[in-house]
């Protein structure tokens, strides 16, 4: 596995987490990873993003210019990384917030209405998390246990009830 | 051992906890901040004290003041900050006292910006305040490293009553990875020269950095030098990365040596034989470690997130006997591995 993976959209939308949640899940299943968020001025309401990488092998640059996989939640994300895909790759984008259709045909694009599909099913704020269980569903990178595993060491012991949600999220995800 | 996922900066501020560390005084500052974060969480439930100073001056004072007792004291901050408190490096090592300073890099000059950068190389291992003297200067590559660095730093600063650093960038400082903390056996050596209460129980112990005769200064300079020596011998260290047979051999340290690492594996897959030293101790400088990873090279490349300051010691190292490119960005920006494949390519092909 050598996993290079982008997710980004705007502060506050869970990136940050839910790339946490995927370190986590290589974490679980002892591959190397590592996890990498643009940090700054740009977390404050801008456009927030992490790197995460995924291997059998030790991490070189933890810095994904050409990612496998990426998600992205806005627009300006959107744009911004929708070319650096690697061909062969795949993209999981929230069509909620985003639009626009990608005219590439050397990668798969998957198109989720995660916001509006949080909202329906009273899962405000976990659009992040739908779209990161269709991208586990699409790429087999971990199972559900691992998943499961990944959220209680990624949730705050204060918000452990946050748990079934989360996971309610990923099914949602995986079954889209 | 449980592996567990950790920030740089938290992985730092966890490990000086570990090691025995009891005064953390800090100042914010951006990438850094999370360590005086964890610090304030953490320090007083392990028995320690965090103060948040007014600023840099006043929280590299405390740390003079705090190793003068015999405990083991801390700050960190980022590059203009570490600026600010070089007056007070420079009196605790003249005062002969032990320390860790965290220097978690951003770009510069001035207020530059807040995105990793290498450039204060020159400072950390040339010059971090006026006078002569030097501080052990170690150059972390994963947050594990941080780890087991930043216990040596403890250690050495003790054993050789001197400042250490840990000389980051803001991109190890805010990257999470795998860390296990091994059991940390602190190195308690004992500080017959602390300034702490006796009860007339001895002689009253002095720090100070103040020698008005000059063959007295002169003398206590001179014995500084004797121990820079000993530490020259036995503790430089650098990893050296397929280098038995490499034509070309980059150097590079830190977050820099990772994306080095990964051009020089896709330089090998194209045929190139190319290797890597990454120096691991930047004062002392690993001149040996260079001159022994360059045998079988006919060209050498540093890679640096400045433009160019490690450079200057890798020559040195050499002395002239092969040539050293440099390729390096500066201000924030990461190189690519792919910039650092091209420049390999670029020597290797004007063969």
């Amino acid at each position: 596995m050598n996993e290079e993976i982008i997710l980004a959209g705007f502060g506050g939308q869970g990136i940050l987490f839910a790339g946490k949640v995927l370190a986590y899940c290589g974490l679980i299943d002892e591959k190397e990873v590592s996890w990498l968020p643009s940090y700054g001025p740009e977390m404050r309401g801008g456009t927030a993003n992490c790197s995460v990488c995924v291997s059998d092998e030790p991490i070189g640059s933890p810095l994904v210019l050409n990612p496998s996989l990426m998600l992205a939640m806005n627009l300006p994300s959107y744009d911004k990384f929708i070319n650096s895909v690697k061909p062969g790759g795949k993209a999981f984008i929230d069509s909620t917030m985003v639009e626009e259709k990608s005219d590439r045909t050397d990668i798969d694009c998957f198109y989720i209405s995660a916001t509006q599909l949080a909202t329906d099913n009273e899962l405000n704020g976990m659009a992040n998390i739908i779209l990161l269980g269709k991208m586990i569903k699409e790429t087999s990178l971990f199972s559900l246990e691992t998943v499961r595993k990944a959220m209680e060491k990624s949730i705050p012991p204060r918000k452990a009830n946050m748990l079934d949600l989360n996971m309610k999220a990923i099914e949602i995800g995986m079954n889209y | 051992m449980e592996r567990n996922l950790m920030k740089g900066n938290e992985a730092l501020a966890e490990a000086a906890i570990r090691a025995g560390c009891k005064c953390f005084f800090g100042y914010p500052i951006t990438p850094q901040t999370e360590l005086s974060a964890y610090m304030a969480k953490r320090m007083e439930k392990a028995g320690g004290v965090f103060l948040q100073a007014e600023s840099e001056i006043a929280a590299i004072n405390m740390v003079l003041g705090a190793a003068a007792t015999g405990v083991r004291a801390m700050t960190s901050s980022s590059s203009p900050g570490i600026s600010l408190k070089s007056e007070g490096i420079s009196y605790i090592a003249g005062s002969d006292l032990p320390c860790v300073i965290i220097n978690v890099q951003r770009g510069g000059p001035g207020l530059g910006g807040i995105q990793p950068s290498q450039a204060d190389y020159w400072q950390a291992t040339k010059a971090l305040g006026h006078g002569d003297f030097h501080l052990l200067v170690y150059a972390p590559a994963s947050v594990q490293e941080m780890i087991n660095m930043l216990t040596k730093a403890f250690d050495l600063a003790d054993e050789y009553r001197m400042p250490a650093m840990i000389l980051a960038d803001g991109l190890l400082g805010q990257m999470m990875e795998p860390v296990t903390f091994p059991e940390i056996k602190a190195n308690v050596v004992e500080k017959p020269w602390a300034t702490n209460g006796h009860q007339f129980k001895r002689k009253h112990n002095i720090v100070n950095s103040l020698y008005l005769q000059p063959d007295g200064l002169q003398k206590t300079v001179q014995d500084r030098f004797v121990r820079y020596e000993d530490i020259k011998k036995k503790h430089s260290e650098a990893e050296l990365y397929k280098t038995e047979d490499a034509d070309i051999v980059v150097v590079a340290y830190g977050a820099t040596a990772r994306v080095a690492k990964s051009a020089v594996n896709k330089a090998r897959e194209a045929g190139i034989k190319a290797g890597l030293i990454r120096p691991m101790t930047l004062w002392p400088f690993p001149e040996k470690q260079i001159v022994e990873g360059t045998k079988a090279a006919s060209d050498v490349l540093v890679v640096e997130m400045s433009m160019g300051q490690m450079v200057d010691d890798v020559k040195l190292s050499l002395e002239c006997s092969k040539p050293v490119h440099f390729f390096g960005r500066t201000g924030g920006v990461i190189p690519k591995p792919t910039e650092i494949f091209d420049e390999i390519i670029k020597i290797g092909g004007a063969k």
